[in-house]
């Protein structure tokens, strides 16, 4: 009964106050909308929530469906890690920025390959001309490892890694260090990003076809939960999916369903769910719809913990509970007026907060211009010290829970994940979806109708279709030296040439036998960098092996 | 006699994948009534060159968003001259700097455009600069 009268309430409001009041004065447009589509209320109330029960959609922070948070105290504990994702130039160049955030809070490091390193290149290979260290630091054989984290103890920092194809490279670098400076396997954290089914639907960086690139992604899972158990083997990304013109509805849905395609990997080759879940982590991106993102966030700890439990048969509290890094949305910023970004960015990373991430990015105002000046980086890092000391967002654990209007949007968008994650359980799994191309589909899509209605002033941007100022004041930016180029092709050069032809020779032998025979290539990796045998010498034989990936052409 | 449609060959240069833009003016430019050739990622300036040629294409739109632009332009225009191909404008887009927009410019890219472009004004451009070979 009261039910009812919850909802007559509400038509009663809406017919006797409401409805007069936009007749003298009308609302604003005819669409109210979120970013996703989502059609908006004027206004929730008890009404929106009358089937809506406590114990099975929120339960308790640190508890399953792990809706307000994956840990019970979260910012009351600490706060998340302040990560900022930095990597330009010689290594030289990026340990340098690592240590200057260090010098200034940060609490992890982010590192950030140049495309030559994501796509199995070394800097002397012909196809690195003219990027080498553009898009981040350049890396080609473990003396560059040294460089990079010269001074900076392993055991003393997490770290985690934005490169996917030659993940496994990376990673086996980063061990091989360890072992260098004396710090043992489990006393090293950090998150290899390490997330090849994204990259066949968004990021596009890739070597081989989707099942050999999972094989290998699997074999570091399996590796990890053996040998280095404090480390986040992949870091399952919905960042790419949303840039690349997703709506936060396909980032959530896209982003969980690769999540159960590599446990369904896992599982497949002999895995213990639990003996490997507790380790996945997350990554999504955090946009302009401060509701919908926060929702979104919630959401995602909802179906996560119900599908692995119920679909999975996961036992452990730690299978089920989603743990998320975040960054604020790239794509939102703009070249134009572009230190209205600094606005943008505090207000996502707010909204990130307020959905209970693990750790953050804040983008840099000019970083639609090229890469961060150490200006723009400090801006953004203190724009997450701001929110962590002076507003009191963080005091109380997920303070909107209960909110008509957000928990009737993570439910609608739980509800609306759900319907594309059973559409891609019915074409046969994820991978299969991604080679019929359908997630690469349903983004293109999203991603030309978001550009004609930004092209139509339907969706309004600030600063670029409305408030436009005709004369805009320069601002300064980062250059690289050309130099770096040639500096990074002469060393490798240097390097290769020290090594021992019949040991490089062995190792890649090696490597190529544990291809083919299915065998776990980590250990292997592990030795050949430390013999300096090259990420590009590494990514040839996984060439050789498996074979190039050639992309359905979608547009 | 029936004009030919302009044929415009959309590229993406180098190893970056950022291909977002790329798709969306391939589409909006196909949609405008122009005909459109998508490479796909990951192509050399010399395969990029070697479509335009063989495809017979009166323009090529190269997206570059790795900050490798300098040498990937500059490395098209060159092929394109060596293979007398000289006549086939190149324009592109990406995140450029106003200064490296100035220099492509001067060696002869028609033109450039940089985030918050509509697609309507890269539509203008095509069809008010760029004409159909006989």
């Amino acid at each position: 009964m009261a039910e009812l009268s919850e909802r007559a309430e509400r038509e009663r409001w809406e017919k006797e106050t409401y409805g007069p009041f936009v007749d003298r004065t009308p609302e604003r447009g005819l669409r109210f909308e979120s970013l996703s589509g989502i059609p908006i209320r004027p206004l929730y109330a008890p009404a929106d929530l009358e089937d809506w029960r406590y114990a099975e959609k929120l339960g308790y922070p640190g508890e399953f469906p792990f809706t307000r948070g994956p840990y019970p105290s979260m910012y009351r504990g600490r706060f998340w890690t302040m990560r900022m994702f930095a990597g330009f130039g010689r290594p030289e160049d990026t340990n340098a920025r690592f240590k200057y955030l260090l010098a200034q809070g940060q609490t992890g490091l982010s590192a950030a390959f140049d495309m030559p390193a994501l796509m199995g290149y070394d800097a002397d290979h012909p196809r690195a001309r003219g990027e080498v260290g553009k898009e981040g630091v350049s890396v080609s054989t473990l003396a560059d490892f040294e460089i990079l984290f010269r001074d900076i103890p392993l055991d003393r920092v997490t770290t985690s890694m934005t490169i996917n194809c030659t993940a496994s490279v990376a990673l086996a670098m980063y061990l091989a260090l360890a072992d260098k400076q004396g710090v043992s396997w489990d006393r090293i954290g950090g998150t290899m990003q390490n997330d090849m089914l994204k990259e066949f639907i968004a990021q596009k960086e890739w070597i081989s076809p989707p099942g050999s690139a999972v094989r290998i992604v699997v074999d570091t899972i399996e590796f990890c939960a053996q040998h280095v158990p404090r480390f986040n083997p992949v870091s399952i990304s919905g960042y790419h999916i949303r840039e690349a013109g997703a709506t936060a509805v396909q980032e959530l849905a896209f982003t969980l369903a690769d999540g159960f395609g590599y446990v369904d990997a896992c599982v497949t080759r002999g895995l213990d769910v639990d003996s490997f879940a507790p380790r996945l982590s997350f990554f999504f991106d955090i946009h302009n719809d401060f509701f919908e993102e926060i929702a979104k966030l919630r959401a995602a700890r909802r179906i996560w913990a119900t599908v692995m439990r119920d679909r999975f048969g996961a036992r452990k509290a730690e299978s089920m509970r989603l743990r998320t890094h975040t960054q604020t949305a790239g794509v939102s910023a703009t070249a134009q007026q572009p230190l209205n970004n600094i606005a943008r960015v505090a207000i996502q990373a707010l909204a990130a907060v307020l959905g209970g991430a693990q750790s953050l990015h804040t983008n840099s105002y000019d970083e639609v211009l090229a890469l961060p000046t150490e200006e723009a980086v400090t801006v953004a890092l203190r724009t997450q010290q701001i929110i962590a000391e002076e507003t009191g967002a963080p005091l109380t654990v997920d303070p909107l829970g209960g909110s008509y209007f957000l928990e009737t949007l993570t439910d609608q968008m739980e509800a609306q994940a759900m319907a594309y994650i059973r559409k891609i359980d019915e074409l046969g799994g994820i991978i299969r979806a991604i080679d019929e191309g359908y997630p690469q589909r349903e983004i293109a899509d999203a991603a030309y109708r978001s550009q004609l209605m930004d092209d139509r002033g339907e969706k309004i941007v600030v600063g670029v279709n409305k408030y436009v100022m005709p004369e805009e004041k320069p601002v300064s930016y980062l250059r690289l030296d050309e130099a770096i180029e040639r500096e990074q092709v002469e060393r490798v050069g240097r390097v290769k040439a020290a090594r021992d032809a019949a040991t490089v020779e062995r190792r890649l032998k090696q490597l190529a036998g544990a291809c083919q025979n299915g065998q776990n290539v980590m250990p292997v990796l592990v030795d050949a960098v430390k013999d300096y045998v090259s990420l590009g010498e590494i990514s040839d034989v996984y060439r050789q092996v498996f074979g190039l990936y050639r992309e359905p052409i979608i547009f | 006699m029936t004009e030919r449609k302009v044929r415009v060959l959309v590229a993406k240069p180098g190893l970056d994948g950022h291909d977002r833009g790329a798709k969306i003016v391939a589409r909006a430019l196909r949609d405008a009534g122009f005909e459109v050739i998508y490479t796909g990622l990951h192509q050399t300036p010399e395969q990029i060159v070697a479509t335009a040629v063989q495809e017979d294409v009166d323009a090529i739109g190269l997206s570059v968003l790795s900050g490798a632009h300098n040498f990937l332009f500059t490395r098209v225009l060159e092929l394109l001259r060596e293979k007398g191909a000289g006549d086939i404008a190149v324009f592109g887009g990406g995140i450029i700097p106003q200064e490296d927009v100035q220099a492509l410019k001067a060696l002869g890219v028609k033109e450039l455009f940089t985030p918050g472009t509509s697609t309507q004004d890269i539509i203008r451009f095509v069809r008010d600069n760029i004409r159909a070979s006989v």
